[in-house]
């Protein structure tokens, strides 16, 4: 068959909806296979090896850790040495508010930018992607990222910490103890929220990413808007604006350790995400769906 | 909305496209800094053709690939592919269309092949099912096979171009669109994408070729448009353009005084010397040549060769445009 006539053909061939999901796999495994990916995922997944490690040599004449008997550092982290399963709420809440955050603004700051600056944004449009399209498979692909990221980090922290420490039951916030099994699901519903209190910064850095031809200044732009919101949330005297940022409710996971499970912050955490999703989201459609694509 | 599913019938194989696959009418592009990229285009590029596409840099070819792309929204005007209003109807019309815009670009962490998979799965209207098949016979028809699996950052800038080329083939096309086809190709390599696009055409399927390269375009193409800062200067058929700039008449003799003289009192213009060669403007259509040649030979010119030299395009190109074809930077 020629050319000319399979295209004429093909002009009315059947074409399956399912179709148009291949380019979303296409964009998984082209996001999983880059180098950078994986060496964010690496150093996500050292963070709980570390303190693991650490908390293990520290306490090997069998003193508490840290100084003042665990008053200090990060939430958690004294109670790693009496059960494993803590040392995944402590990794998450070592990584949560920079680590994590900062990997994704760099996938999410990529994610158009990168494409635009090596030029292959023009043959997914052309081939014809569908701008819209094309942004939802990215946003889907980022927030997979935000998933894969932090899972790499509960289940490091997993591993290190069964290796290193023992488990048993887990003593919740509130003083209840409750059973490994029950533990570990509770840890799998805090590695979802964490994974879901990214999106909303997911949005604002695929928002930048529309806005430049330059992947690293999408993720520069990114990353240093993380770091100025983090230290507007820590300053008191701007308290009226720190429920509206979105890592303001970020440690609420927490939350979820109590017994029964404290929901008010979790929820206004998930909703002020969605909020930041569907105002970036809408920002980056806008911008990317109208943009002249010229690099 | 699209109107997808609805585009053509059934059409025998060799009969060209009706009436014109790329349509512009006063396809205008200013840029945000007030730049006027592409100033009232309208462009006709006929069914089955192979449209040469030339200009020199800067004179608003890409930018006017760009928007029949659906790359860049114009200013103002229409542009219309193989029927369909772009950028409106881009979904439903790019499929039937491969391109190379501004050379290849390329996925350096990823194999030549898997470029191919990515850029095919990117069109909705590609079936997964097929896709490695296509993928295979596309490397193929550029001569990629044996490198298909390598990065395609280790590639030379012609193995890169080719790949680019496949991944306009990876579906059946009724349009081409290929921006500088044979930048970064040895000549071997020219000659085989030359090759390749006659046989493409032969196949029906119309090229648009953009090029500053004028034999290239001469040798391939059997229509060309000149673009020339923005504007469109002239289109229409190679062998018109061509034959629209006068060719040379050109003398070769032992006696080029006597030549240049004799010449001259027979009323032809622009007469030239240079050692045993003499060359003027071809005469009006109602001169005889053979009573110019007897005249010489009349007045004693020893004659060894005599005739008119064909214009070429780059003729064609001058007399249009004034100006040579610089294409520096």
């Amino acid at each position: 068959m020629s050319q000319a006539e399979a295209a004429v053909a093909g002009a009315g061939r059947a074409t399956s909806p399912l179709w148009t999901f291949g380019i979303l796999r296409s964009e998984l495994t082209t996001m999983l296979r880059r180098w950078r990916t994986l060496a964010l995922l690496g150093v996500l997944a050292a963070v709980p090896v570390l303190i693991g490690i650490a908390v293990r040599i520290e306490t090997g004449d069998g003193s508490s850790p840290g100084p003042g008997g665990g008053g200090g550092g990060p939430a958690f982290l004294s109670q790693v040495t009496n059960n494993g399963l803590f040392l995944v709420f402590a990794a998450l809440a070592v990584t949560l508010p920079v680590f994590l955050p900062m990997a994704v603004g760099v996938v999410a700051g990529d994610s158009v930018a990168g494409e635009a600056n090596a030029g292959t944004l023009r043959y997914l449009l052309v081939a014809p992607a569908g701008r819209t399209r094309l942004l939802l498979t990215k946003y889907a692909s980022v927030l997979l990222f935000c998933l894969v990221a932090t899972l790499v980090v509960a289940l490091s922290a997993l591993v290190v910490g069964l290796l290193l420490f023992p488990a048993g039951e887990v003593t919740t916030i509130s003083g209840t103890r409750i059973g490994f099994g029950e533990g570990l699901l509770r840890a799998g519903l805090i590695a979802v929220v964490v994974a879901a209190s990214l999106t909303g910064f997911a949005a604002i850095g695929l928002f930048v990413s529309t806005l430049t031809g330059s992947g690293i200044a999408a993720m520069a732009a990114t990353v240093g808007l993380l770091i100025t919101v983090q230290i507007v949330d820590g300053i008191p005297q701007l308290s009226a604006m720190h429920p509206y940022l979105f890592p303001h409710y970020w440690m609420s996971y927490a939350d979820l350790l109590r017994a029964p499970v404290y929901w008010d912050e979790v929820v206004k955490n998930l909703g002020l995400q969605g909020l930041y999703a569907a105002v970036f989201g809408s920002a980056a459609w806008a911008r990317f769906t109208t943009k002249d694509i010229t690099d | 909305m699209t109107e997808s599913g609805t585009v053509t019938g059934p059409r025998a194989v060799t009969e060209p496209e009706p009436g014109a696959v790329i349509e512009t009418r006063g396809l205008t592009k200013r840029y945000r800094g007030g730049q006027l990229a592409v100033d009232g285009l309208d462009l006709s590029v006929p069914g089955g053709s192979i449209f040469g596409f030339l200009g020199p840099n800067g004179s608003g070819k890409t930018t006017t690939i760009r928007m029949l792309m659906g790359l860049i929204d114009p200013t103002s005007g229409t542009a219309r592919l193989l029927g369909h209003p772009v950028p409106a109807a881009a979904r439903t019309v790019l499929p039937q269309v491969g391109a190379l815009i501004e050379g290849p670009a390329l996925y350096g962490f990823l194999s030549g092949r898997d470029n191919l998979l990515r850029y095919d799965s990117a069109d909705p209207t590609a079936d997964p099912r097929t896709r490695r098949a296509r993928v295979g016979q596309a490397l193929d028809r550029v001569g990629l096979a044996a490198a298909a699996g390598k990065k395609a950052r280790a590639y030379s800038l012609g193995m890169k171009q080719r790949l680019g080329l496949a991944a306009a083939l990876l579906q059946p096309r009724r349009l081409l669109v290929l921006d500088e086809p044979t930048n970064g190709l040895d000549p071997q390599g020219m000659r085989e994408i030359r090759t390749l696009v006659r046989e493409l055409a032969a196949d029906g399927t119309t090229v648009f070729l953009s090029s500053h390269l004028l034999d290239e375009i001469e040798q391939v193409c059997t229509h060309a448009a000149v673009m020339a800062g923005g504007r469109l200067i002239v289109q229409g058929p190679v062998a018109e353009l061509a034959a629209g700039a006068r060719g040379r008449l050109a003398v070769t003799t032992p006696d080029p005084g006597d030549a240049a003289r004799v010449l001259k009192e027979l009323g032809v213009t622009g007469i030239t010397a240079d050692g045993d060669r003499v060359s003027a403007e071809a005469p009006p259509g109602d001169v005889e040549l053979a009573d110019l040649s007897a005249a010489l030979v009349h007045a004693g010119v020893r004659l060894r060769s005599f005739g008119v030299e064909r214009a070429s395009l780059e003729d064609a190109f001058v007399a249009l445009t004034g100006e040579g074809f610089d294409v520096a930077g």
